[in-house]
């Protein structure tokens, strides 16, 4: 069924001095099992929207139903839907506070209300998935490195195994490894158990490689909702709202105008080389 | 929420108002709170209403905001007047029951609610037109003179700029980490006292680290670049007097002549007193 978002409006500190519009009218769709990107400038609202789909902001006007049930409504179990809808907030580092790794991670799980041994358990395949060393498990969370605490705040959002898995910007400020190796997880972890995951970043080369759907915010609208082909036609635009498509594009694009008839609709590194060879071998004579 | 702690009930505007010293500003107020207590005629009261009116225009700040503040104190209004309605010994009005009205208890009640409407919309007038730490910048070039008497006036006004500044950030964190730990399953409100305090742990703890980690920052960036208190210290943006803090003493000073006159003139009274 998913999540779908109706005419949503959201007002900062509405009715004071300092009023700031920061979704206007958005309408989205997401059916179960997708892997969607958000993009969008800063302070286009990404951050704002994904609030919503577990309830911490109420909006302003607009609905918000999740399998079909109003959020807003009375006697709507918000406990449950933050348990399915989980997410990991831009930075949460934040969140840690127990004494050591492993019991912080437990934190979720254990207000799931779930058996001692199923936290446990939870908790050891979570820590797992986002590859943080074992040796560090018990090791009080404020010692850890920025990274490392990435993880272990990463993790403790997937020891809930949730349905929904958002993440704010999961790979800000990671090194190019470990940015890959979490989202290589993730994306292994979506393809496997079928859940929604519903990733915000800046950077596109990131989302093109994983993502199905792009979701394109800007000054708080939707500005695109498409196949991330179709969106990263529109390169020129995503340039005029301070955002680019992935460097391929670009490329393919060049080459496309210097008469090479590649397919300029691929995203990912691996594909625009699958492209070029292709070309190559069929030996085409024009020269660039 | 948030950010209006951070500018406390600052109210942006490019008005005169705005524009003042904030040292004009305090004078002004406090002036303006003791005149309602030193003058109770009719006629200053005129005065006092008159120079509200024309300060708040010249605020550019809508009326609305100026009688938010009055919300607070909504039931002290009632009760005071409803006690000087019903207590003050006069010439009976109506009466119900046992309860009398008398015209001098209707006066009462009348005169007491206005001077605590004024004093609280003449304070509003300072808070909505001036960020705290303009405030507190004014405060401690009023309070200089006290350094000679060793009060570290320097250091109070720094201690209370860091706090002002840092409200709203340990607000926000709150805010973040609130939402964090509740995306985790967490839950603020149910339980009993003891239970709620368990609860809390997982907001405090990152709350205090980050509030620590803040501090120590700040402290490491201010002796990087060089700060070692007041002494010899000068300021980016001194505060001096200009042309429109000169226009704003005299036109205070010549509020406090007109309430003067008018309390001594106290035409209004006379005129009323005659067609009676
Ligand atoms: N707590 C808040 N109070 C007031 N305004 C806010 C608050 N949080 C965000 N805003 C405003 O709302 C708008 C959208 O903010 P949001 O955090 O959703 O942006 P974002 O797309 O996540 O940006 P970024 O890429 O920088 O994370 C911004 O203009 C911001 O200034
Ligand atoms: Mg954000």
């Amino acid at each position: 069924m998913g999540i779908e978002i109706q005419s949503l409006n959201y007002i900062y500190n509405a009715g004071t001095a300092f009023e700031k519009q920061a979704l206007k009218d958005v309408n989205l769709k997401i059916p179960d099992g997708q892997f969607i990107g958000i993009i969008g400038h800063t302070g286009s609202g990404k951050s704002t929207l994904i609030q919503h789909l577990n309830g911490l902001l109420k909006a302003t006007s607009g609905k918000v139903l999740y399998n079909g049930e109003n959020i807003y409504s009375e006697g709507f179990d918000m406990k449950k839907l933050r348990s399915n809808v989980g997410l990991v907030f831009q930075y949460p580092e934040y969140q840690l506070f127990e004494t050591d790794v492993f019991t912080d991670v437990c934190y979720g799980p254990k207000n799931l209300g779930l058996p001692a041994d199923e936290v446990k358990r939870r908790a050891a395949r979570a820590l797992k998935l986002t590859g943080l060393d074992e040796e560090l498990y018990k090791k009080s969370p404020f010692d850890l490195s920025g990274g490392q605490k990435r993880r272990a705040a990463i993790a403790g959002i997937l020891a809930m195994e949730p349905s929904v898995l958002i993440l704010d910007e999961p790979t800000a400020g990671l090194d190019p490894k470990g940015r890959d190796d979490i989202l290589d997880q993730i994306a292994a972890l979506q393809a496997e158990r079928k859940i929604t995951v519903i990733l915000v970043s800046h950077s596109m080369e990131d989302v093109a490689r994983y993502v199905q759907r792009i979701i394109v915010m800007n000054r708080g609208k939707v500005m695109y909702d498409d196949k991330p082909a179709n969106v990263f036609k529109h390169f020129r635009e995503l340039e005029r709202v301070g955002l680019s498509a992935p460097q391929v594009t670009y490329l393919m694009q060049e080459l496309h105008l210097k008469g090479w008839p590649v397919d300029t609709d691929v995203t990912t590194v691996e594909e625009a080389v699958e492209e070029i060879l292709k070309y190559c071998r069929t030996g085409s004579s024009v020269h660039a | 929420m948030l950010r209006d702690m951070t500018l406390g009930q600052y109210y942006p505007a490019d008005s005169p108002i705005h524009k003042l010293d904030p040292r004009v500003k305090l004078a002004g107020t406090i002036v303006f709170l003791i005149s309602l207590f030193c003058f109770d005629s009719v006629d200053s009261y005129i005065v006092a209403t008159l120079f509200l009116i024309f300060v708040i225009r010249l605020s550019k700040v809508p009326f609305k905001f100026m009688t938010k503040g009055l919300r607070a104190i909504i039931f002290l209004l009632i009760f005071t007047s409803l006690f000087n309605l019903f207590l003050v010994p006069g010439n009976t009005l109506v009466q119900i029951w046992k309860l009398k009205i008398t015209d001098a208890g209707l006066q009462m009640a009348i005169f007491m609610s206005v001077r605590l409407v004024y004093l609280i919309m003449g304070s509003s007038v300072m808070t909505l037109t001036t960020t705290p730490n303009d405030l507190t910048d004014g405060l401690e070039k009023a309070l200089s003179p006290l350094k000679k008497l060793k009060v570290p006036v320097h250091e109070i006004a720094m201690m209370m700029s860091i706090a002002l500044r840092f409200i709203p950030i340990l607000m926000e964190e709150t805010d973040k980490i609130m939402k964090a730990q509740m995306a985790r399953g967490a839950d603020f409100d149910s339980g009993n006292i003891i239970q709620k305090a368990k609860n809390m742990i997982p907001l405090l703890v990152p709350l205090f680290i980050s509030a620590f980690r803040r501090a120590n920052d700040l402290a490491m960036a201010m002796e990087a670049r060089g700060y070692h208190g007041g002494e010899g210290r000068t300021k980016m943006k001194p505060l001096e007097y200009k042309r429109l803090d000169y226009i704003g003493y005299l036109t205070l000073a010549a509020y406090l002549v007109l309430m003067f006159i008018a309390d001594r003139a106290v035409l209004v009274t006379r005129l009323a007193d005659r067609i009676i």
